[in-house]
């Protein structure tokens, strides 16, 4: 029986192709949703399949910005630069984060645990500025209430990791 | 028997409504015979969030900022006890005989609501609540009682515009997509909003997806189209999520697929997921995304109607488009130019954002005067402040000064001051706001979005870019906004597609209307509005310092003295300007002017 997380599954996207058009988008869409970044792997399976010269998907995977071709971190940090949260202040925001973290827009923190990048619009504009870490949305920041945000969450995270390390251990 | 509705798009998921559904599941659970607990998209109020609604008989009421503990309080006395409890939270009420009441009456009472209808009423995962609101009655209207031409003639007698931006009349294009005659045509709905500030589309397919995917059934009905695309970007997984479960249903219970409704006509959607570029709202770069190519702009002629995606004709309206037609197929033409002007009748939805008090979605009769939007709907500015600019239409459109707030929203009153109609995006500035910064914010958008298929847009939007970022520096040079504006007359000339053709307006606007701003940062190296970093004093607010030192510990250069637990002081000769300062105190306690 195929279920629906088979069928949203790369390799049985790729085994299911069929030679129609437009489907490249949706193959990468799922690599890197499988390896969490399109790696170079993928674009080798992807242009062996479907016959797409492996420049032709490069070319691709760089003009659309959801697609990224480096690991990212645990926890993705998405800051909303539109207009709304832009005259809200969300620069400093950005540079808040940049400070507390170390790390610049577009890098991901020596630990593997954080990466950040700006997003156009995250559609939340009364709540601005916003920020989303993974699928949570945080709004109404100012850089005090974020720094406190981040340093919780970096504790909190660092607990989960500490305890996930210690069953591993004792299992 | 009472109704518990749960607003849960995303502005009331991101709000905390996840919680409070959690907490009003556990009560109706334990009360299964009082009330039933349901969802819904976003109401609008999207600064009232999360708002959870009560109907009892015919009445239904609105509590807004609900939290898990004040929705065990609504229940206890709302739901078990039949008092509504009466404060501030109170934001809506309406009896049964229709009056209506509340703290943020006036937001709902001043609209006038056919494409939000059925928003934040209807569970929006359920076809029987879209059905039962008069869902799917215009498509066997349409089917049985109808023939296309006659569709079309309807669509063109109501005067609706394309709503997506350029304001098109929708019947006479798809008079073109029927007239050209293949052996496979489209329907394409492009729900790639991608102008930050700009969130309608996101709020009706979250709201109401079935009212989109009807019209774009009526519409391949009409052109004689088979096969249709909906085109969302994936920074919507919750629309994206919602179309999924509608399409579904709409195939299960005969709307969608083969013979739909046994009519013989066959009708098939498929979603397919933007991968972030924004010049893919442009409809011939979003048919080369579909195809799955890189999403650049094609040369037209030929235009979609005639040579669209696949090289077949096509018809791509926006997501407010399809979501009107269902409601002028089932109340008439003439019904939808009753409303709006004579030319620009209908309705319109717009997104509040920015420094107005009632951030949310408002949709109000095409003429309605800006003013009447910000004060009267929007509830004015943020701390009372002044107003000093509206951003109309994203990136590609303009800002609209204080001085021109009695303009009508209108496809001919907007471009008149410079700015376009757009998709709806409203960005409200107060004077803290710089328009020269503006303008460079917007600049590096398009800038960064421009495909670079046309050297103009490519090369002319970075040339313009390098000029406003240095004037918010104080490095600019009187020669600097002659050369803007020679710019943005030869990108405009010189480029190929939407992206480029209005990405010089934010800047022709600014310089239009705020000259003075521009001035003062090149003559006087002073911001205005106390927003360019580099032009600006710091200083710190001896009221909220406490003297915690990490200012001090932070500042690259030692500006910033003072002792443990006081005050601390700003040496304005030794100060950079970083910024550092503010990002680091913890009290809000560093002031720029």
């Amino acid at each position: 029986m195929i279920t629906a997380t088979m069928k949203e599954n790369f390799s049985y996207r790729l085994w299911r192709y069929d030679g129609a058009p437009g489907e490249l988008i949706p193959l990468l869409q799922s690599a890197q949703e499988h390896f969490g970044y399109i790696p170079i792997r993928a674009i080798n399976y992807i242009s062996g399949v479907t016959g797409i010269p492996e420049s032709d998907i490069y070319g691709v995977i760089t003009f659309y910005s959801q697609f990224r071709l480096r690991p990212m971190g645990k926890y993705i940090i998405r800051a909303c630069a539109g207009t709304a949260c832009h005259v809200s202040g969300a620069k400093m925001i950005i540079e808040t984060i940049e400070d507390e973290l170390g790390i610049e827009v577009g890098d991901t923190s020596e630990d593997g645990m954080y990466t950040l990048n700006t997003v156009a619009c995250i559609g939340c504009c009364s709540l601005a500025p916003v920020i989303m870490i993974n699928d949570e949305t945080f709004g109404r920041l100012t850089p005090a209430s974020l720094r406190k945000l981040l340093r919780e969450h970096i504790r909190k995270s660092g607990e989960k990791a500490d305890s996930a390390a210690g069953v591993s251990c004792g299992g | 028997m009472k109704t518990i509705v749960v607003g849960m798009g995303t502005c009331g998921l991101s709000a905390g409504a996840r919680v409070v559904f959690e907490k009003l599941e556990e009560l109706t659970d334990a009360n299964p015979d009082i009330s039933h607990l349901t969802i819904s998209g976003c109401i609008g109020m999207c600064y009232r969030e999360p708002l959870v609604e009560i109907r009892d008989d015919g009445s239904r009421v609105f509590y807004g900022g609900v939290t898990a503990e004040s929705a065990e309080k609504i229940f206890e006395s709302h739901v078990l006890n039949n008092e509504r409890i009466e404060d501030d939270n109170l934001v809506y009420i309406i009896e049964r005989d229709g009056s209506t009441s509340g703290s943020e009456a006036d937001f709902l009472d001043l609209q006038e609501r056919i494409v939000l209808r059925n928003c934040g009423t209807i569970n929006p995962e359920s076809i029987s609540d879209y059905v039962e609101s008069g869902g799917y009655e215009s498509l066997k209207k349409i089917l049985f009682r109808m023939s296309p031409e006659e569709i079309i003639q309807e669509v063109k007698n109501s005067g609706l515009r394309g709503r997506g931006g350029a304001g098109f009349p929708t019947g006479l294009k798809w008079s073109f997509a029927a007239s050209n005659e293949a052996d496979r045509k489209y329907v394409v709905c492009n729900a790639d909003e991608g102008d930050p500030g700009a969130f309608m589309d996101r709020s009706v397919l979250e709201g109401d997806p079935h009212s989109v995917l009807e019209g774009m059934i009526i519409c391949a009905r009409a052109i004689g189209a088979n096969f249709g695309y909906i085109y969302c970007r994936a920074e919507y997984p919750l629309a994206i999520h919602r179309l999924e479960i509608a399409l579904s249903e709409a195939r299960e219970n005969g709307y969608l697929g083969k013979d739909i409704l046994g009519s013989g006509f066959d009708f098939d959607v498929k979603i397919k997921q933007g991968a972030g570029a924004f010049v893919c709202g442009e409809e011939t770069a979003l048919f080369a995304s579909i195809e799955g190519e890189r999403g650049m702009p094609r040369i037209r002629p030929p235009f979609p109607a005639e040579k669209g995606l696949w090289q077949k004709p096509t018809n791509n309206n926006n997501v407010e488009t399809y979501a009107n037609i269902p409601w002028i197929i089932a109340n008439g033409a003439d019904a939808y130019a009753a409303f709006g002007t004579e030319k620009s009748p209908g309705t319109k939805v717009f997104a509040l954002a920015g420094k107005v008090v009632h951030g949310g979605l408002a949709e109000v009769s095409m003429g309605t005067t800006i003013d009447d939007l910000v004060f009267r709907i929007g509830g004015g500015i943020k701390e009372g402040r002044e107003f000093k600019a509206v951003q109309m239409g994203g990136p590609s459109g303009g800002c609209i000064p204080a001085s021109l707030k009695n303009t009508p929203v209108d496809f001919e009153s907007i471009p008149a001051t410079g700015a376009i109609m757009g998709s709806g995006g409203m960005v409200v500035m107060d004077d803290t706001t710089c328009m020269v910064e503006i303008a460079r914010f917007f600049l590096d958008f398009t800038q960064n979005e421009s495909c670079g298929k046309c050297t103009f847009c490519r090369i002319g939007t970075l040339r313009m870019l390098e000029i406003l970022e240095r004037l918010t520096r104080g490095e600019g040079i009187p020669e600097d906004i002659k050369k803007l504006e020679q710019l943005s007359i030869q990108i405009k000339e010189a480029s190929l597609c939407g992206l480029g053709q209005t990405a010089p307006n934010p800047v022709q606007t600014t310089i239009r209307y705020y000259l003075d701003e521009y001035l003062a940062h090149i003559n006087d190296k002073h911001c205005p509005a106390g927003s360019c970093l580099a032009l600006v004093e710091f200083s710190i607010d001896a009221d909220k310092c406490v003297g915690c030192t990490i200012c001090a510990k932070n500042c690259p250069v030692d500006a910033i003295s003072g002792k443990v637990k006081e005050p601390h002081v700003i040496d304005q000769e030794i100060c950079v300007k970083c910024g550092k300062c503010i990002t680091s105190c913890n009290f809000n306690a560093v002031i720029t002017r």
